[in-house]
């Protein structure tokens, strides 16, 4: 009773399974575009946040108002980092520039770093997912890389690449690798043995059966690993750009800690986490946009 | 002239330390254009032998011979009907087809013959209608037929069908098995079916081969089905040598080989 979800694909042994499985073709019914229904499946989904928001800005605004407090409150960093955000491209100057090409020059080391990622974890995973012994030898190292913080490799990234645009992109990308790696391995592990006697019938070759058979099969596990892995670049991203300078977001912050410009601190913490957030629902929309009846079987 | 020849075929399967002997000493003649059954119980080794005639596992002993060439991996002239349809529930029943028309027609027919070959197989089956639609959308029966449809269009030497209607409802059943006749008798395929359905196995075949309990299972009979064709599931319904058949068929399973639950 508690699996609705999945009792079509695990009835096949019962019979009476054509009404069932036919359902689903159905037509829906005519769903009325109507103007109050839209706007309150607007509001439902605004609306609270929005209230917890105003909340947490007021009582921000009441502890941190009296004289003498640590850190600014909402009144002073709209006061003073006003510029920051309303125009978020502008260009003052080659060092003062707008929060968003800030944020653009960021996404760019990331697209690089996580695309690389991306292509290589699924390759390296296809592969060692083929192969017991490979899964074997290799999960474990695997899965003790994956939890060294991204930082850590910085220092070896920079003696190898002895230039930090480089090191900051292979920072993102070995601390993106690992779940694209683990995630296609368990994706390609998982492929249904059906498959493969269909792909062997067929003979096809190893091309052919990566590109038909194993990434479609994969694509829910590989997508999964990839939303991990897109939260994880824009971690590293922002922590490695602290240190090796530049035009990025991260070094912005660390810029604007050194001559103690907290309310512009906390524009970028902000641009940083709805820039996380929007890639991570990327990831997600593109993956169930792929991946949609893969699994409805 | 003998098309498939399964000669003295033993499989043995090792798991660590244990060897467990599924089927021993199978012999099996079959000619071209035969539609023959394999019935027995459930867990018997029907499956694992199909499996070695379609070159999916390796025998341990004896060997297979298709058409003068011995089999030793799976290939598209040994199409398999799998239990459970096998469709890739990405693609789209026409996507399904293609995925073997492409494959085995990829120099022999232009783009434009290979779209009307998979057409042809989909009215074949009567799944045209349904070429856009995913396996997730369509039942049970029309799955198992874009499967028979998806076999059927690598043109293979021999069809292997595994239980191909076990899953479905006795009515959605009786239709395919119709379908199945009619396509047999129009196309003249040599096929093989599993089945656990004594009534099937009568109506659709030329031989019912019986086969014996496991561990080490083996075929116990042979059946000869001297029914004429077409065969109408009506009028055999009370066809002397169609009760006899089953009769014959019947008393293997049920009091010669009765089935020992493991306990
Ligand atoms: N790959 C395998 N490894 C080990 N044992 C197997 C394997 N495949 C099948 N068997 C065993 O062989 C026996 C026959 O299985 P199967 O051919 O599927 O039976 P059937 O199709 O007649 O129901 C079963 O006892 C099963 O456990
Ligand atoms: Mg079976």
């Amino acid at each position: 009773m508690t699996l609705p979800a999945q009792a079509d694909s695990k009835v096949t042994a019962l019979p009476f399974k054509a009404p069932a499985a036919t359902v689903t073709v159905l037509p829906r019914p005519a769903r009325r575009f109507n103007m109050a229904t839209v706007a309150g499946r607007i509001a439902t989904v605004l609306v609270p946040p929005l209230v917890v928001l105003a909340v947490i800005l007021t009582v921000w605004q009441v502890v941190f108002s009296q004289p003498g407090s640590s850190l600014p409150p909402p009144s002073e960093v709209w006061a003073q980092s006003y510029d920051l955000i309303v125009d978020p491209f502008f260009v003052y100057g080659s060092q003062d520039i707008g929060l968003g090409l800030r944020v653009l020059t960021s996404l760019q080391r990331v697209a690089i770093g996580f695309g690389l990622a991306a292509v290589l974890g699924i390759a390296i995973g296809a592969v060692i997912g083929q192969s017991k012994w490979m899964m074997r030898g290799l999960d474990p190292i695997f899965q003790i890389l994956r939890t060294v913080p991204p930082l850590a490799w910085l220092p070896i990234s920079l003696a190898a690449f002895m230039d930090s645009g480089p090191s900051a992109i292979f920072v993102i990308f070995i601390t993106a690798i690992w779940p694209v790696i683990i995630n296609t391995t368990v994706g390609v592990r998982n492929i249904p043995q059906d498959y493969r006697n269909v792909a062997r019938v067929l003979q096809l070759n190893h091309l052919e059966f990566f590109f038909q058979i194993m990434l479609p099969a994969a694509a829910p596990y590989i997508f999964s690993g990839l939303r991990i892995s897109i939260g994880l670049s824009w971690l590293a991203i922002v922590a490695a750009e602290m240190l090796t300078g530049g035009v990025g977001i991260g070094f912005f912050i660390w810029d604007a800690w050194n001559s103690s410009r907290l309310t512009d601190i906390i524009v970028a913490l902000i641009y940083i986490g709805v820039v996380g957030f929007i890639l991570d629902r990327l990831v997600a929309l593109v993956g169930s946009f792929v991946t949609r009846g893969t699994s409805a079987n | 002239m003998t098309y498939l020849e399964v000669s003295s075929v033993g499989k043995s399967f090792t798991r660590g330390s244990t060897t467990s002997e599924v089927l021993r000493d199978i012999n099996l003649n079959i000619e071209k254009g035969e539609f023959v059954s394999i019935i027995g119980h459930s867990g018997c080794g029907k499956s694992t032998l199909l499996n070695l005639i379609a070159g999916l596992t390796e025998t341990s002993a004896g060997g297979i011979i298709l058409e003068n060439a011995e089999v030793t991996a799976p290939g598209p002239d040994r199409a398999v009907v799998f239990q459970n349809h096998s469709l890739l529930p990405w693609l789209s029943v026409y996507d399904n087809v293609n995925l073997a028309v492409a494959k085995v027609f990829a120099r022999s027919k232009s783009k434009a013959e290979r779209h009307d070959w998979i057409m042809e197989n989909l009215q074949l089956v009567q799944m045209a209608h349904a070429k856009d639609k995913r396996p997730g959308e369509i039942s049970g029966g029309m799955k198992q037929r874009v499967g028979i449809a998806r076999a059927l269009a690598m043109e293979p030497k021999i069809l292997l069908l595994d239980e191909p209607f076990g899953a479905l409802d006795a009515l959605t059943r009786a239709h395919l098995q119709d379908q199945m006749t009619e396509i047999h008798s129009r196309l003249g395929n040599t096929v093989i079916m599993i089945t656990h359905d004594v009534d099937e196995a009568v109506l659709l075949s030329d031989r019912i081969v019986m086969m014996t309990n496991g561990p080490a299972a083996t075929i116990g009979e042979i059946l000869e089905v001297p029914l004429e064709r077409p065969r109408n599931r009506l009028e055999l319904a009370s066809d002397r040598s169609y009760l006899k058949c089953r009769e014959a068929v019947l008393k293997f399973l049920y009091e010669r080989h009765r089935f020992v639950e493991a306990a």
